[in-house]
Order: structure tokens, then C-alpha cells, then sequence
């Protein structure tokens, strides 16, 4: 009992209340945001168990319990049973597949009683605690093939069961893991062509392939510049190439010659490539080839954008994508829940419509409100101010996080702080991106604040074991 | 170490670079864009409908026709409906609980939806009783409003034929709605007058925006009305029908199918419109609207299809007329050529006729309807040498039919009118072969027979340009539209046929003596002559074997100067002297005197109660 009571006070002094403070205030903006989504003058009472507001309130203290749990278990513990808990999980998401209750088209509940649980949600913890564990491993070295295979069996698993359960959202959650691989080892320029490669995907949906062409010249000039620290013949060298260009284009002009531009720019390119090629034979600089098969390859990947969006993915997914680049806009159907979400957001202005005098998001304009929408409530009650206030507390949270992490002495708790930044940080920033139209809808919630027992839970957990493990990092 | 804080670094950056391209995104949201206010307050004002009053229909002589009444169409807020008295509902609304649980059951189903703040039909057009009655109970119907709206109340008994009715409009109309005027639960005309002139009658609609409260009660209106359209009232129309004569004229024609068209020629004006059987428009109105609809569409007689604007009919003997006039002017016939007939024409097959004086001048010809002498006309105008073959011969011939306004639609104001048939050269071709036919084979078209066929409208028009000695006016039912002094210019131009002026008064004269001979000499209708009036007719028979013949007339009077052309048609009832003449006389006689003589009384009773149905029904089962 004594040491108990002793190990509890020593929790209490260690925690980082920084960050248990920012917790309980979104948990609390969360709770009035669902309240407001959903109030309504026949059921006013705060604990109606009738209403989305009084079972968060459910969730809500019984999420305090799992941060409890999560503080009082034994510190030794998540490090020792990371794989059996990630094991366990695994399974529960097979027997989901089998046994589940379809919900809005994904298969991913299993009913106990009342309560809905949602596994996919529990595998992000299991999936970090045991890369945590697997990369903290002594021997373990992030550039062996090996490793790198570990990691990848260690991720797609769950990725792979969560997409049989038709939740691609929570599937695309597992990406955000790179964050962690960043710090990791994962090299600068893998990161840079990860994000360059996103972006190429959405600008191929939406610009001429000639125009997609000139940006991965430039970008392939803008890396021939920092890996020969020749910025000045980087230079040179794109002028040339915009003159080329130029004169290439007035050329099929003059001769009334009917090419597309896409053929004259591939032209261009063509000349460079062989030129540079020719140099790196005669004076062997490796990072031309590099350069040139980046080139090539986001080329082909650029190419390969219109036919993974026309045939790999699902319909309803597409029309998301497409919605996303401005294509094919149908305002009553498909563009209907960003379209609404975003007058929602709109019209709240700088200081918000007030509490309660939400209109869009009140009379159900914006599905989803308590959910995955549930920030139109806060950018419409509340206005900019709110939405400056709660991007910024996640800011807050995401940093002092990164923070924490750096200072954890054991390689398993730094490793798993950045699993849990990576997962928060990419439910925030997808999250709101989706409603303001910024990332295509892909339906997760947006941590702590979202309506629901699984999310609440599980985002808690994840914390909380961060917390523990700093709290007992003296140890 | 070291590697590690850089990168700690860039991602602290990145993550505040994210965080601020997601407030710049939200920035320019909310502060940088009024679109997304201004749609925000789309949705959340509550945008009320005001209904214009449906502009009003009077005959030609300023009587009503076609007025307004007051009904009104009860709505629910479904979020709004707690806790209903169902029995109370029913008694108040007057309907059944099977009616109601259906309703009932729909409203809890838009409840949680996102249409549960919007307004539903709930019930439309109830009474104004039993709207006194909701009202004064309302406060038990939380949720259930009414909104006022215009019905229609027909005056006189005439017919939704010519009148057209309203009724809500439906998918096809909105689909096909180009100006995107109309919404779901708006009326619009349909059929008759009610459908010519929707653009004129229906006004237009206004809006009156409200606020709504938190709790999405409708509070005060917005900027103090300030920002509200009025609703701007339909323009009441006149029309050219004459309300009596058309009561009267669907009053004869009772209980026989048929078609009757009365114009006054100067004008083009119809006088009267009717089409048997017809439909009372009361019916289209109401709370059982759906069902009369329904029984009507599927009544074997077809009620609800116009047949003085739409069935094509052969015209019989009164398509002489035309054989003659074309004839004179053709030069193949003058009034004075006399041709012998013993008891038909006998060339070729040959064409049948009746016991007549013989040989027989023109004028003779048209007044006792001599078949044989009409054989030789069109022979001669279609065999004429100048035009070398029968193809042009009939092609000319084509073109005379055209110039009186057949085989193509007049352009009345009136929507349906069809176009009736003409032979073509190409069809003959088709059923003999090309140079394997000539006008003996083609003899029946001289006659009225065959090819030919008229519509009722068509017909009164043909009798109106006689009448008017070459020239006809686009028949049309408006006369005046309310805060404008002209109708559409086509309605004032005169359509001139090919035949000229001249060579009217011998056909003319035949006319007359076919009603105004004594009794006994062999004219087709002297026994429903009236005196005075100089009425000048010609009956018609079309043959319809196996069935009955169907009974044609047309005339015009007074002779100069005419005042009125009817034509009447009557399917399978005889000869045309038999029910059509006293029946297109009746209407003369009615719209010239205003009343029947006592002479001629036992004809308006024999008319009125002649009732064919048995008739018909027999046929419908051959």
C-alpha cells in the first residue's frame, strides 16, 4: 500500500500538467461543441442520456479513468507487453472482419451491449507501442533491409485489416508514422519527395501535363542546385531551359507546325536529359543520375495519378479527390458536406455567432456536426477567435509532445512520443483541412473534441501512456 | 545528437508552418469572403412563399368565367410536431386515421433528417370551413401551420375542355421548367385557356423573408419587410366566348361524342368551343382531385380529349365546298356547267349518290349534294392538260387545301391543336406505284372521302373563309388581356385562300338554298331553316364502314355580312341533315335571336334529348 501511495505522489509531481491541461481544456471545447451540434430546447438537460451531449459526458469521465489506469499501470509495462498487446489487437481486428457491425459503410464495430468499440482505433496505440519497442531494439538499425522489413510487416498488418473494414480513413492514419521516421534516421530528401510527390499527385488532377512537366524541371534544377552547390550554374541552366522552351514554342508557331505543348516540353526535357547524361559519363557526378531518374519517375508518377484515380479507387472516393482540385463540383450531392461545412465555418467571421446561435451547423446543415465535422460548430459559434484558440492548443500539445520526447532518456519512449505527435498531428491537420476544403474527406475524427467513446478513449490512452513513460523517466 | 535537435527543429517548424496555412485558410473563410456569410444566411432566413392570385377569366361580354376561391394547404415543421391528438387531427381535417398514419409516419422519418426544419405538404387544399375550424384549434397542432392559397371556381358549367383546369405541377414540368419558375407544390394551368394564357394568369410569385430564432421559430420579418418581393397578381383575361351560347352548345351536343366549333368569321373570335363528352373543371379542383383525374383518364369516351382541336375527321359532303370553289378558279367549271347523274358517277369503280333532279347547274349541285357532279370537278382540276400530269394536278389541288387553312395548324392560341391530314403525292405513290395511279383512283377526295381529314376547328374555319369570301382570321379565344390593348398580331392578319373573291357567291347561293329551298325539292336541309336568318349550310355524311356514318354540317349567317360559322360534327349519327344541321342551326338561331323560336322548339328538344351512348358502347365492344 505505502509504495503505492508513494509512487502515486510521485507520478503527480513528475506529470507534465502542461500537457494534462491542454487535455482537459480540448476535452472540455470538445463537450460544449458537441452540446451546441446537437442541442435542441426539448432536451436542455446537460446530462440527457438521450443526447450525443450527456453519453460524451459518459466518455468523458470514463476516459479519465483509462488516463488513470494509464498513469497507475507499471511503467515496465507497455516496454514488456508492447507485441502481445499489439498481438491482441491484430486479432480483435480479424475478428472484426467477421464479426463486426457495419456502421456508414465500414465494418468496424464490435458491439458490447450498448457500447460500440471501435478497433481500428486501438490498433494506432498497439501499432505504436510496438514500433516503439521494435525500434528500440539494441541491435536495431534503421537502414538494414531487415529492419526496414520488420517495420513494414509491423505497420501494413493493421493497414491492411483496417482497409478490408472499408475505413480508409483510419488506414491513411498509419502514414502520418513517417513523422517519426523522420526523426528517426528517415533521410531529409526521402521526406522532401514523399511531400513533393503529394503535391504532384493533386496538381496532376488538376493542370495540363505539360505545366506538371516544367514544375519537375524546376524541382529537378532546384535539386541539381543543392547537390552540386553550383546554385549560380542551376541558374544559368534553367534560363537556358526556359529559352529553349520558349523558342521551341514559337518555332512550332512559325512553321504551323500542330504539336501539343506537352510534346514540345517533353522535347525540352529530352535535350537536358541526354546532355546531362553525356556530362555524368564524361565526368562522373553520381547525383546526375539521381537527378534523372527523379525526373523520370515522377513523370511516370504523374502519369500514373489520372489512372489510379479512374480505376483504384472507389467511386465516392474519387468524387472526394476530384471535389478536393475543384473538378466535377456538385453542390447538392457530392460537394455537398464541404460545401456546407465551409459556409458553417464562414459565416462565423472573426469573433463567431455566439454559443448556441450556431445556424448552419444547428439545423443540420453540416452532417457529421458532432463527429468528423464537429469544427464547423467551433468555427461558427465561435468564429476566427476559437479557431486560432484550438489550432493553437494542438500546436501547443504537438510541440511540447516533441519536446517531451527529446528529453525521454529510453530510445522506446522517444520512439513512441513521436508515434503519439504523429498520429494527433495528422488527425488535426487532416481533420480541419477536410472541413475547410483544404484535404479531401476521408472521415476521422479530430482528437479529444470529436463525439465518441472509441476515439475519446483511445486518444487518451495514447497520451497518457506518454505521460507515464516521461513521468517515470528518471527511473 | 546533434542530427537529432535539427530535425526536432524542422519539425516543430513545419508543424507551425501547418498550423498557420490552416488559419490563413479559415481567415479567408470567415473574414476575407462575404459569400460565405451571405449563404449561410440563405439557409438559416426562412424564405415564405407568396402566392399571386390567379388572374380571372371572362367571356366576351365581361361575364366570369373562371374566379378565385380561397383553400388552403396545412404544413408541418416535422421538428416541430410533439405529441399529437391523432383522433383530435382527424376530426378537425375530416379525414380518415388510415389517411393520417401514413402522413404521421413521414414526418418522423424527416424529423431526423436534414429536411426536419422545412416545411412538408402535410394536406393541401382544404376548405375554407374546415380551415375556420383547424385554425381555431391550432394551438393543439403545434407544428402544423396553413398557408393560404387560390383555387379555382368555375362560374358557368362549361367544360374543362376549353377551359383547362390547374393542378400542382409535376416532375415532367419541372424538369422540362426552363426559367426555373416553378417549385415543387406550385399550380399551373393545364389544358384549354387555363394552359394558352398560364404565362399571363399565374402573376408572379413574391417572397417575404423572416427571421429565425435559435430555436428555429419564424420570429419578424427580416430588415422590417424591407427586403421582401411582393407577389404581383396575375392579369385577368377576356375571352371571346360567348358564355351562353357555349352552355347552350354543350347543353346539344349531350350524351353524343362529337365536336362543335363556332367562329364569328369577320374575326377569327370563337364564339364557342365544345367538345363531347365533356368535364366538369369543378372536378380538378379539391381534395379529390387525384381520384376524378383517374377516372376520368381512363372513362372509355375519353372526356378529357378535345376533339374540336384534336381528332382528325373526314369532312364528308361539306368538303364540296372546296371542290367547287377550287374549280371555279381553276377555270375547269363555271357556275352555269351542268352535269347529269343517274344515281351516281358511273366511270371506273364509280361513286354512288341519291335520287336528284338531273342534270343540275352548280349552285344546284352544292344544294342537293350531288356526288357525281363533283367527280367531273375534280377530275377536271386535277387531269387539267396545263399541268401535264396527275402528280402536279394534285399538288396544285395540295395547294388550294393549304391556302384554306388544311392539313396544317392554324396557330391558335389554344394548346393541342393538331393538324389534320392531306393526301401527298407520295403516298399514292407508295400504295399503287409510281404512274400507276390517276384521278380516278383517287375519286373519293372530291367527295370528302379518303385522305382528307379535318378537324372541327378546321372545319368551322373553312366554313368562316367562305363566309368572309376568301379570307379567314387565325381563330383564337383572346380578346383582351388586362392593362394591354392588343392581343398577338396573328390574331388581326387575314389569311388570304387562293380562290378569289368572285367566285364565292354561286357556291354561296348553292348554301343558302340547301337550308332556305322549301321542303320537298331536294335540298339537304330545308327543314331546319330558320326564317330570317338566311343561313347558308352544308351537311355532310362520312362513311365509317361497318359503323354508323358520322353526321357533318357547317354553315355561316347571315348570308352577307355573317356573323357567325359553325361547324358540327357527330360521330355515327346519320346523315348530316339529321343531327348536325338542326344542332349548328340551333347555335345560329341561339347566338343571332338569343332565343329558340317556338317553331322550331320540338327540334331543340328532339336534339338535346338524343343520346347515342347505347350507340357507342355497342361499337367499343365490336
Amino acid at each position: 500500500m505505502v509504495s503505492k501511495v508513494n509512487r502515486g505522489k510521485s507520478i503527480l509531481a513528475s506529470l507534465d500538467w502542461s500537457i494534462v491541461f491542454v487535455y482537459l481544456l480540448l476535452v472540455f471545447i470538445g463537450w460544449i461543441s458537441i452540446y451546441a451540434a446537437v442541442y435542441d430546447e426539448d432536451h436542455s438537460g446537460i446530462v440527457d442520456m438521450s443526447q450525443r451531449y450527456g453519453m460524451q459526458l459518459i466518455w468523458i469521465f470514463a476516459g479519465l479513468v483509462v488516463a488513470l489506469v494509464m498513469l497507475l499501470l507499471d511503467v515496465r509495462f507497455y516496454s514488456v507487453f508492447a507485441n502481445y498487446v499489439y498481438l491482441a489487437i491484430m486479432l480483435l481486428l480479424v475478428f472484426v472482419l467477421f464479426f463486426g457491425i457495419e456502421v456508414n459503410g465500414a465494418k468496424s464495430w464490435i458491439a458490447i451491449g450498448n457500447v460500440r468499440l471501435q478497433p481500428a482505433e486501438m490498433a494506432k496505440v498497439a501499432t505504436a507501442l510496438a514500433l516503439a519497442k521494435l525500434m528500440s531494439g539494441h541491435s536495431f538499425k534503421l537502414d538494414r533491409i531487415s529492419s526496414i522489413a520488420k517495420i513494414a510487416t509491423l505497420i501494413l498488418i493493421p493497414v491492411v485489416l483496417i482497409f478490408l473494414q472499408h475505413d480508409v480513413g483510419s488506414a491513411l492514419v498509419f502514414v502520418s508514422f513517417i513523422i517519426m521516421f523522420y526523426r528517426e534516421g528517415l533521410s531529409g530528401w526521402v521526406m522532401s519527395l514523399f511531400v513533393f510527390l503529394i503535391a504532384i499527385f493533386f496538381l496532376s488532377l488538376t493542370l495540363d501535363p505539360y505545366v506538371i512537366y516544367l514544375i519537375i524541371t524546376g524541382a529537378s534544377f532546384a535539386v541539381y542546385a543543392v547537390l552540386s552547390r553550383r546554385f549560380m550554374r542551376a541558374i544559368l541552366l534553367a534560363v537556358t531551359f526556359a529559352c529553349i522552351y520558349i523558342c521551341a514554342g514559337i518555332a512550332t508557331d512559325w512553321l504551323d507546325i500542330t504539336v501539343s505543348n506537352e510534346i514540345v516540353a517533353l522535347a525540352c526535357c529530352g535535350i537536358f536529359i541526354v546532355g546531362g547524361l553525356y556530362k555524368a559519363l564524361k565526368n562522373k557526378p553520381h547525383y546526375i543520375y539521381v537527378i534523372v531518374a527523379f525526373f523520370i519517375a515522377t513523370a511516370v508518377f504523374s502519369y500514373s495519378v489520372d489512372y489510379v484515380v479512374d480505376n483504384v479507387l472507389e467511386p465516392h472516393q474519387r468524387v472526394r479527390i476530384e471535389n478536393l482540385v475543384g473538378k466535377n463540383i456538385d453542390l447538392q450531392k457530392t460537394g455537398y458536406n464541404v460545401h456546407q461545412s465551409e459556409i458553417a465555418i464562414g459565416s462565423g467571421r472573426f469573433t463567431g455567432k455566439g454559443f448556441l446561435q450556431g445556424t448552419q451547423t444547428r439545423y443540420n446543415y453540416v452532417p457529421e456536426q458532432s463527429t468528423d465535422f464537429i469544427f464547423c460548430t467551433i468555427g461558427e459559434e465561435w468564429g476566427f477567435i476559437g479557431c486560432f484558440v484550438v489550432i493553437t492548443l494542438y500546436l501547443i500539445l504537438s510541440i511540447r509532445l516533441v519536446l517531451i520526447s527529446e528529453r525521454q532518456k529510453s530510445t522506446f519512449a522517444r520512439i513512441y512520443g513521436y508515434c503519439v505527435v504523429s498520429i494527433i498531428f495528422f488527425h488535426f491537420f487532416i481533420n480541419i483541412a477536410m472541413t475547410i476544403g483544404l484535404a479531401p474527406v476521408i472521415g476521422i475524427p479530430l482528437p479529444f473534441i470529436s463525439y465518441g467513446g472509441s476515439s475519446l478513449w483511445t486518444f487518451t490512452a495514447l497520451l497518457f501512456i506518454m505521460l507515464k513513460l516521461d513521468a517515470s523517466r528518471f527511473q | 545528437m546533434q542530427v537529432g535537435i535539427e530535425k526536432r527543429n524542422i519539425i516543430i517548424v513545419v508543424f507551425i508552418l501547418v498550423g498557420i496555412v490552416l488559419l490563413l485558410k479559415i481567415l479567408s473563410l470567415q473574414v476575407f469572403s462575404d459569400y460565405y456569410k451571405i449563404a449561410a444566411e440563405n439557409n438559416a432566413f426562412f424564405r415564405e412563399t407568396q402566392y399571386p392570385a390567379r388572374g380571372l377569366i371572362y367571356d366576351r361580354n365581361g361575364n366570369e368565367l373562371v374566379v378565385n376561391k380561397t383553400v388552403y394547404d396545412i404544413m408541418a415543421i416535422p421538428r416541430e410536431v410533439v405529441s399529437i391528438d391523432t383522433a383530435e387531427i382527424c376530426r378537425t381535417l375530416g379525414i380518415e386515421k388510415e389517411v393520417l398514419i401514413p402522413l404521421l409516419e413521414e414526418i418522423e422519418k424527416k424529423k431526423k433528417g436534414s429536411s426536419g426544419y422545412q416545411f412538408m405538404a402535410f394536406m393541401r387544399q382544404v376548405p375554407a370551413e374546415t380551415h375556420a375550424l383547424f385554425q381555431e384549434k391550432s394551438y393543439k397542432f403545434p407544428g402544423f401551420y396553413s398557408q393560404a392559397r387560390t383555387n379555382r371556381r368555375y362560374v358557368r358549367g362549361i367544360s374543362g375542355n376549353l377551359l383547362g383546369y390547374v393542378n400542382e405541377v409535376d416532375k415532367t414540368i419541372l424538369e422540362n421548367d426552363k426559367e426555373k419558375y416553378y417549385q415543387q407544390g406550385d399550380y399551373i394551368g393545364r389544358t384549354g385557356i387555363e394552359e394558352a394564357y398560364e404565362g399571363v394568369l399565374r402573376g408572379t410569385k413574391g417572397v417575404s423573408i423572416f427571421v429565425r430564432d435559435v430555436h428555429n421559430r419564424i420570429k419578424q420579418p427580416y430588415n422590417e419587410g424591407y427586403n421582401d418581393t411582393p407577389a404581383v397578381a396575375g392579369k385577368s383575361i377576356t375571352t371571346t366566348i360567348d358564355a351562353d351560347l357555349q352552355e347552350y352548345a354543350e347543353k346539344l351536343i349531350a350524351n353524343k361524342i362529337g365536336g362543335i366549333v363556332a367562329l364569328e368569321p369577320s374575326t377569327g373570335e370563337i364564339l364557342a368551343m365544345v367538345s363531347s363528352p365533356g368535364f366538369s373543371p369543378e372536378l380538378m379542383t379539391g381534395q379529390d382531385r387525384g381520384k376524378n383525374y383517374a377516372e376520368l383518364s381512363s372513362d372509355r369516351f375519353k372526356p378529357m380529349f378535345n376533339r374540336a382541336l384534336m381528332s382528325s375527321y373526314p369532312p364528308g359532303s361539306t368538303f364540296k365546298l372546296f371542290t367547287a370553289l377550287t374549280g371555279l378558279q381553276e377555270g375547269v367549271v363555271t357556275p352555269q356547267t351542268r352535269y347529269g347523274c343517274s344515281m351516281g358517277y358511273r366511270v371506273g369503280r364509280g361513286v354512288g349518290c341519291h335520287a336528284h333532279p338531273s342534270p343540275l347547274d352548280l349552285p344546284r349541285s352544292i344544294m342537293m349534294s350531288c356526288n357525281a357532279y363533283y367527280c367531273h370537278v375534280f377530275r377536271d382540276i386535277v387531269d387539267n392538260p396545263k399541268y401535264n400530269n396527275i402528280e402536279k394536278g394534285l399538288e396544285r389541288w395540295i395547294e388550294y387545301a393549304h391556302s384554306f387553312g388544311l392539313g396544317h395548324k392554324l396557330n391558335t392560341d389554344l394548346i393541342g391543336e393538331r393538324a389534320g391530314t392531306l393526301p401527298t403525292v407520295e403516298r399514292y405513290n407508295n400504295i399503287h406505284g409510281k404512274n400507276r395511279w390517276k384521278s380516278l383512283t383517287i375519286i373519293s377526295l372530291a367527295i370528302g372521302q379518303g385522305e382528307t381529314g379535318l378537324t372541327p376547328l378546321q372545319l368551322a374555319n373553312l366554313s368562316a373563309t367562305i363566309a368572309n369570301r376568301g379570307y379567314y382570321v387565325t381563330p383564337h379565344v383572346i380578346k383582351k388581356i388586362e392593362g394591354s390593348d392588343t392581343i398577338p398580331a396573328r390574331f388581326y392578319e387575314k389569311h388570304h385562300a387562293m380562290v378569289d373573291e368572285k367566285h364565292y357567291d354561286p357556291a354561296i347561293e348553292g348554301m343558302y338554298l340547301a337550308v332556305n329551298s322549301p321542303t320537298g325539292v331536294g335540298a339537304t336541309a330545308a327543314w331546319v331553316k330558320v326564317p330570317g336568318l338566311e343561313i347558308c349550310g352544308k351537311t355532310g355524311t362520312a362513311q365509317n364502314p361497318p359503323y354508323e356514318d358520322h353526321s357533318i354540317f357547317f354553315c355561316f349567317a347571315p348570308r352577307e355580312n355573317p356573323k357567325i360559322a359553325v361547324a358540327v360534327y357527330i360521330e355515327n349519327a346519320g346523315p348530316g341533315g339529321r343531327h348536325a344541321a338542326p344542332l349548328a342551326t340551333l347555335v345560329v338561331e341561339k347566338y343571332l335571336n338569343g332565343e329558340i323560336g317556338d317553331g322550331r322548339k320540338h327540334i331543340e328538344n328532339n336534339v338535346i334529348s338524343t343520346d347515342l351512348r347505347d350507340l357507342y358502347l355497342k361499337r367499343m365492344r365490336r
